[in-house]
């Protein structure tokens, strides 16, 4: 017998929501340790190369926010999804279609010849590319999103299933485009489009980084995203609905538009979060624009407690992990791979710990009990 | 004819490991408990398997680890769903991205590595049947294998004491645990039986289907074989059924490719998922039937004492 037992709390400990992440956090980075010093490499350095080294230039910190910056958008349209009760888990595909209309547009208008013409208004029009390009990108997000929304909405089919088969759809589609029609003719066979036009990428933000306007804008939709869950009457419908769905049927909540308001609310963060990576760091698209961020997304949102501010501390905590598993690939000749385990062990003990949140341990007295 | 034959012999190898971690995932289901780390589950097996077989020479043996591997995982699943409550489609989803990097990084060292070819067995006198005798009797002992769990699977659920308190832990836990069966170590056992039939199926793709591992190897096998569970309205024999008739979509895909019929190879790559989103569709459309088939706790936790 474990001389520790769990006892259910009469409250959830509010204190334990905010400490649990932290607690997961510690636990991963000590198995972190063990598993560094099981790899005969010194633990120290190892971890170091997570959450010291990246924050030592300002280049390594401006990868950190740049790609914290899709994890966090798209961990904000998860976060209402999962608070309504709704289980997106395809971002990752509504991320790809994203990244794949924002190129078509980019090509598209590139290709029209109204850069750098001496027409009049064409001035103007440069400013609005960039713009038109992230707009394509929320377009492809939403209407991947509404595919699961609509199966779900119509025809009662499951939306995690949906979702995810649809991520796999995607990336076939993707390969499709630039493995064929949309290929550089003169990429040397490389499966990418050709570099956009500069008037469709995002302007820099900081120069020696590759930070770009939309990390700005991700913190708008962090602070868009506060307002719109806690101070809008919207907003809570949707999630009465995911914490009470007989309470919200009775005060008349509509369960249909929670759904469809969740899942496209979610579809256009992915949606804008893969126009970003495609016009802004890459400049062009490649079968590899995201690497996951989809998925990652998820642990950034449970990590966050689905709330837009711990989101926002959660998506640059797990890109210090993608940007530390590079460091300690290139540095220590470590796998890559070693960030997907770090990422998966720290969602499995975030889940763990959370059972404190509703119980409390107690030491076992005798056996009388 | 004889390559009709030979096609649909492919789809049945194709659909094997998809009915053995549908049935899996079947019996969990029944129990209650919905696994959505079946692709982690099956991902860690493969690689486990393939390093096994790679260093034993074994498939025997190599099964038997990626059941292990799988059985493992599963129980970890299992104490926190169980024990602790933890959200069920949450914890799978660790499962699941927890499997892919982990796999991807103890497998590093095996990618490019290679097995033989796994030879087919023929079933004397049978397998010189014509037509028939090329599709179903010349297979990989496996696929005789899913057809055995299958069945083993129908007695079990339907014939015996143990199975109707499997199935009475899934309807209803409630009563169950009023009638004195331990629910929680029920479930676990479905979670873990399930996990190590998972596991098999993983280790049948690196091992036998591919045979090699690459990161990702096991391609959506897993959430198409949770899909199968609904597509079934969980009974044993028509998630088989599903599986081949996946394995037919997957095997048709190739062989138009090979037919040389003008669609890129990416868009028909996209058949198997959409086929699974439109037999979803199908199946669910009809909410109140399902949810009529569909074990009543599944996906609920339960809590003894309250």
């Amino acid at each position: 017998m474990m001389p520790l037992r769990l006892e259910r709390r009469l409250e959830p400990s509010h204190f334990m929501t905010w400490a649990s992440p932290l607690l997961a956090l510690l636990l991963t980075t000590v198995l972190a340790g063990l598993l560094f010093a099981l790899l005969g490499k010194d633990p120290v350095r190892g971890l170091s190369m997570f959450f010291v080294e990246p924050l030592t230039n300002t280049r390594l910190v401006g990868e950190v926010l740049l790609k914290a910056t899709p994890l966090v958008l798209c961990g904000l349209g998860l976060a209402v999804c999962y608070r309504s009760n709704v289980w997106n888990i395809g971002a990752e595909g509504q991320f790809l279609l994203g990244a794949i209309c924002a190129s078509g547009a980019a090509l598209w208008l590139g290709g029209l010849g109204l850069v750098g013409t001496g027409l009049d208004g064409a001035a103007t029009m440069r400013r609005l590319y960039a713009p038109l390009v992230l707009l394509a990108g929320v377009f492809g997000g939403v209407v991947w999103a509404a595919f699961t929304a609509v199966l779900k909405d119509r025809f009662n089919a499951n939306e995690i299933l949906v979702s995810l088969m649809l991520v796999y759809v995607a990336q076939q589609l993707l390969n499709y485009l630039v493995f064929g029609p949309w290929k550089d003719p003169q990429g040397f066979n490389f499966p990418q489009t050709p570099s956009f036009d500069p008037a469709m990428l995002l302007p820099a933000v900081a120069a020696g980084t590759r930070l770009h306007w939309g990390s700005v804008l991700t913190l708008v939709a962090v602070a868009a995203f506060w307002v719109f869950l806690f101070r809008a009457w919207q907003g809570y419908q949707l999630q009465v609905g995911g914490l009470a769905p007989a309470a919200a049927r009775y005060a008349g909540f509509s369960e249909r538009r929670a759904l469809w308001a969740s899942l496209l609310l979610s579809g256009a963060m992915a949606g804008l979060a893969g126009a970003m990576e495609a016009a802004g760091p890459l400049q062009r698209l490649t079968p590899h624009v995201s690497t996951g961020y989809g998925f990652t997304a998820i642990i950034v949102a449970f990590i966050g407690r689905l709330h837009p501010l711990g989101i926002l501390v959660g998506g640059v905590l797990l890109s210090m992990v993608l940007i530390g598993g590079e460091l300690a690939q290139s540095r220590m000749g470590l796998p890559n791979a070693l960030t997907g385990v770090f990422q998966g062990l720290l969602l499995f003990l975030l889940l763990a710990c959370d059972t404190l949140v509703t119980h409390r341990l107690r030491w076992r007295e005798g056996l009388t009990k | 004819m004889n390559e009709l034959a030979l096609l649909l012999a492919a789809a049945i190898a194709s659909g094997t490991p998809v009915a053995l971690a549908g049935l899996g995932l079947l019996l969990n289901e029944r129990a209650g408990v919905l696994n959505l780390g079946a692709e982690g589950l099956m991902l860690m097996a493969a690689v486990t398997g393939f390093a096994v077989a790679f260093n034993t020479g074994s498939d025997g043996w190599a099964f038997a680890a990626g059941a292990a591997a799988g059985a493992l995982a599963a129980a970890v699943f299992g104490w926190l769903v169980i024990w602790l409550n933890t959200n069920q489609y949450a914890t799978g989803l660790a499962l699941s991205l927890f499997g892919a990097g982990f796999s991807a990084f103890v497998g590093v060292g095996l990618v490019g590595k290679k097995l033989e070819d796994r030879g087919l067995s023929e079933v004397p006198g049978l397998a010189e049947i014509p037509f028939v005798g090329p599709m179903l009797f010349q297979q990989h002992p496996m696929a005789y294998m899913a057809l055995v769990v299958m069945g083993g699977m129908v007695w079990f659920l339907y014939r015996t004491r143990a199975g109707l308190v499997l199935r009475s832990v899934g309807e209803s836990p409630e009563s169950a645990h009023a009638l004195g069966y331990p629910v929680r170590l029920i479930r676990l056992a479905a979670v873990v039986a399930g996990g190590a039939l998972c596991g098999v199926a993983g280790a049948f793709l690196s091992v036998v289907y591919a045979p090699m591992w690459v990161e990702g190897l096991v391609a959506g096998r897993g959430w198409i074989a949770l899909a199968l569970t609904t597509f079934a309205t969980w009974r044993p024999a028509r998630v088989l059924l599903g599986a081949y008739l996946f394995g037919g979509v997957t095997m048709l895909q190739f062989h138009l490719q090979g037919e040389g019929v003008q669609v890129a190879s990416q868009l028909l790559a996209m058949l198997p998922y959409l086929s699974t989103i439109l037999v979803l569709v199908l199946i669910s459309r009809n909410a109140i039937w399902l949810r009529v088939n569909m074990p009543a706790s599944l996906g609920r936790p339960f809590h003894p004492g309250h």
